[in-house]
């Protein structure tokens, strides 16, 4: 089988042993639920809700008029205990709706329905993505009914469904592929009538054969013609092969101009577990209310993959699913070791983004002092997007701004593959973070 | 609980640091000196030990008086110790050997800053002060394993003042006259492999340099065979070898593109011929290494890659 790839790039340990054996387990419901009215690129919400309002489960508890923007709901059923400042594992501080949930209410079941996707209009399936406040869920939280607004003028060609799963130690997406199959699917049918590719993919990287199988017998079985056509494509095992530029690179060979959309060039990119969510949204009129996330790390004794409410709190996580922390973590990581963010505390909700929760001792996350660079270039060898880390650093450094300019530090993705290389041990993603934010601020001078 | 660590992604690095890699020159270097002492004995050990002293002496006290971290456990003095050493013929008086480690440290590497700042390559700019100081010490060659000290040529120099060609069997193991460290192809190609196999070089530059030695070496031996010495003679003989394996690929003074790196080397490989072909000395390694570590900087601003994405815009008809 051909393994296809894009120039560049690193192999850290993957570590995803520890939980890709793992069953999706259901997690208990959190007792406080903290839902951050901000879990998206964009606007933040207004609440809609006050303090002492008793709110359904799936009740919206936010939203705001701006078009850049996903609504949130309540997961649980309980009264809003208050409204408050707390924690967001990227943000800080945010508003966010604090719920106690009440005891004597079951959850909600849903069920999949027969919908007629066939007589169903692009509008409509967009409008109910967006009702159920559906965000990029691989990690960057776009508004997915935005990124399903194709401009007037623009056409998708090639859609491409990203279960490449890059970062390490991370397998929701590879839990939600092999137990979620065939609710894929029926996403990618909707995504299909939404935007009418000429073209669907399904990326998924050759160290999850699991995935790649379930998908290939059910697309052999489709009786449905949309599904049927669908193709399957094998990806190198290499960071960041999902990134999107990375992924479409690797499967047409084209690049994303500077500055540009994928769907300037008529693709578009969509996570497994933001396709699962469209599904549910669709079929169940079910809104994004919870996700599978991988618990991971050296520290923990029951990692896994979870379905977890969105606005559960990590301390919330760790006490009531009975998780033993047997050894202090170093540092607790929300996302992967290549991208997350380290939390200073555990009170910190489950986003609609969340992918991991890591509990890493120092046998993985060691400090180390920065030293001299000398230039061996393994961060340019690296560099997805062929950037020159090694010089940005320089000029950031030396307050050259007009020098990073010219050597396009705007254009860079922040993957860290160059500071995971760095033998000098140099955060050359921090550098090149500071570059870009010094241009921003001079540019809107 | 302890309290956690928060600092910006990635949080995991790679195993390979810069000790790691100067480790490594260090192991790939050791099939060059076991032949080194194979082939000019005690007289080998002599001098690697006098330079060793002289550059890591010199970096001890240089950190210590400028009140910095002590970085002798970098390896990166030791490499270069090592490297001097190889490439001073044997008969070289001890001081000089010693005199040389103390200025590549001293000249060659902490007067710029330390380690990763250097414009040269601190051995080779040594080398070449000790060439303009010392030059007949420097010239002086003995006759591997009897260590005659009659002033046996080297097969470049017996190529270029004899026109005689030495064979390829005795050029490929070593067993003639040259620099301690540089006259065994065997060896070096054997270091080689193993900087490829540990990602500590990339092939580029030694690639391009070998290669451009070849054809240029090439076309001069068809248009005259009588005069110019085979290509693969040039490939095998001198310092061409340790050159574009070790000195050349030092990554401070190499560019840090793939464009730059195999222009470094082809400059490397022209420079070097014109030097054998039509220079006054019999070798051009050295210099041509020094003159395309001044061209780095540029090379680096030239040679930037094609920016993500970029097309040009389109012509308007």
């Amino acid at each position: 089988m051909r393994e296809l790839t894009f120039p560049g790039g690193v192999h850290p340990p993957y570590s995803k042993g520890i939980s890709i054996r793992e069953p999706l387990r259901e997690a208990p419901l959190p007792t406080t639920a903290i839902v951050p009215l901000s879990q998206h690129i964009g606007r933040p919400n207004e609440p809609v809700v006050k303090k002492g309002d008793y709110v359904e489960e799936g009740q919206l508890l936010g939203s705001t008029s701006a078009f850049i923007s996903a609504p949130v709901h309540s997961p649980i059923f309980g009264t809003v205990k208050e409204i408050r400042k707390a924690f967001h594992p990227g943000l800080g501080p945010v508003m966010s709706v604090v719920i106690e949930r009440d005891k004597e209410k079951h959850p909600k079941q849903y069920t999949g329905k027969d919908v007629d996707i066939d007589s169903a209009s692009a509008e409509e399936l967009v409008q109910k993505v967006k009702d159920a406040g559906i965000v990029g869920m691989g990690g960057a939280a776009f508004p997915t009914h935005v990124k399903l607004s194709v401009p007037e003028g623009k056409k998708i060609e090639n859609l491409i469904i990203n279960g490449a799963e890059c970062e390490p130690f991370l397998t929701c997406d590879h839990v939600v592929m092999t137990r979620k199959t065939q609710e894929i699917l029926k996403g990618i049918e909707v995504l299909i009538k939404i935007l009418n590719p000429e073209r669907t993919y399904i990326g998924i990287e050759d160290n999850k054969k699991a995935a790649f199988f379930a998908f290939q017998k059910a697309i052999k079985k489709a009786t449905r013609k949309a599904v049927s056509q669908i193709q399957l494509v094998s990806l190198h095992t290499k960071y960041p092969q999902g990134g999107e530029k990375q992924l479409i690179k690797a499967i047409s060979k084209r690049e994303v101009p500077p500055g540009k959309l994928p769907l300037d060039i008529g693709f578009l990119v969509q996570n497994v577990g933001t396709v699962n969510a469209i599904y549910e949204a669709v079929y169940m009129d079910k809104p994004l209310i919870e996700r599978v996330v991988t618990i991971s790390g050296d520290c923990i004794n029951r990692p896994g993959n979870y379905l977890i409410r969105v606005g559960a709190t990590i301390k919330d996580i760790v006490e009531q699913y009975g998780i033993e922390l047997y050894r202090d973590p170093k540092k607790i990581i929300v996302g992967g070791p290549m991208m997350g963010f380290a939390q200073p505390i555990m009170e910190v909700s489950v986003l609609k983004s969340t992918s991991g929760i890591l509990f890493l001792s120092d046998n993985y996350v060691k400090d180390y002092p920065e030293e001299q660079c000398i230039k061996c270039a393994k961060c340019v060898d690296v560099c997805p997007v062929r950037l020159l880390p090694t010089e940005i650093m320089k000029n950031v450094k030396n307050g050259n701004w007009d020098e990073v300019e010219e050597l396009c530090a705007p254009d860079c993705m922040e993957c860290g593959a160059c500071a995971y290389s760095c033998p000098a041990r140099i955060p050359l993603v921090q550098y090149i973070k500071e570059g870009k934010a010094v241009l921003l601020r001079k540019n809107l001078k | 609980m302890k309290r956690l660590t928060i600092s910006v992604s990635p949080h995991i690095v790679a195993p390979i640091d810069t000790r790691y890699m100067m480790k490594g020159v260090v192991i790939a270097l050791v099939p060059a000196l076991v032949a080194s002492i194979w082939f000019f004995r005690g007289r080998a050990v002599a001098v690697i030990l006098a330079s060793l002293a002289g550059c890591l002496v010199t970096e001890y006290l240089l950190q210590r008086t400028r009140k910095r971290k002590i970085r002798l456990d970098d390896f990166s003095g030791i490499v270069t110790g090592l490297l001097l050493a190889m490439v001073l013929p044997p008969a070289i008086p001890l001081w000089m050997a010693f005199l040389g480690g103390v200025f590549a440290i001293a000249l060659g590497k902490e007067i710029f800053g330390g380690i990763g700042h250097n414009i040269f390559n601190p051995a080779l700019l040594s080398r070449a002060f000790l060439m303009a100081a010392f030059p007949v010490a420097l010239t002086t060659w003995s006759n591997p394993i009897t260590l005659d000290a009659v002033t046996t040529a080297t097969p470049l120099g017996l190529a270029k003042f004899d026109k005689v060609m030495t064979a390829y069997g005795p050029l490929f193991f070593g067993n003639v006259g040259g620099c301690i460290g540089e006259t065994s192809a065997l060896a070096l190609l054997a270091g080689m492999v193993y900087l490829f196999h540990k990602k500590i070089i990339d092939y580029r530059i030694p690639l391009a340099y070998a290669v451009t030695v070849f054809v240029f070496a090439g076309i001069l031996h068809l248009i005259a065979p009588a005069k110019f010495m085979p290509p693969l003679f040039h490939v095998l003989a001198g310092g061409l070898l340790i050159g574009a394996i070790f000195m050349a690929t030092d990554p401070v003074t190499s560019p840090v593109t793939s464009r730059g790196r195999l222009i470094f080397g082809i400059g490397c490989g022209i420079i070097t011929m014109i030097i054998r072909v039509w220079g006054g000395l019999p070798e051009g390694v050295m210099y041509s290494i020094l003159l395309m570590n001044a061209c780095t900087p540029i090379l680096n601003k030239m040679t930037r890659p094609k920016r993500y994405g970029y097309v040009k815009d389109k012509v308007k008809k």
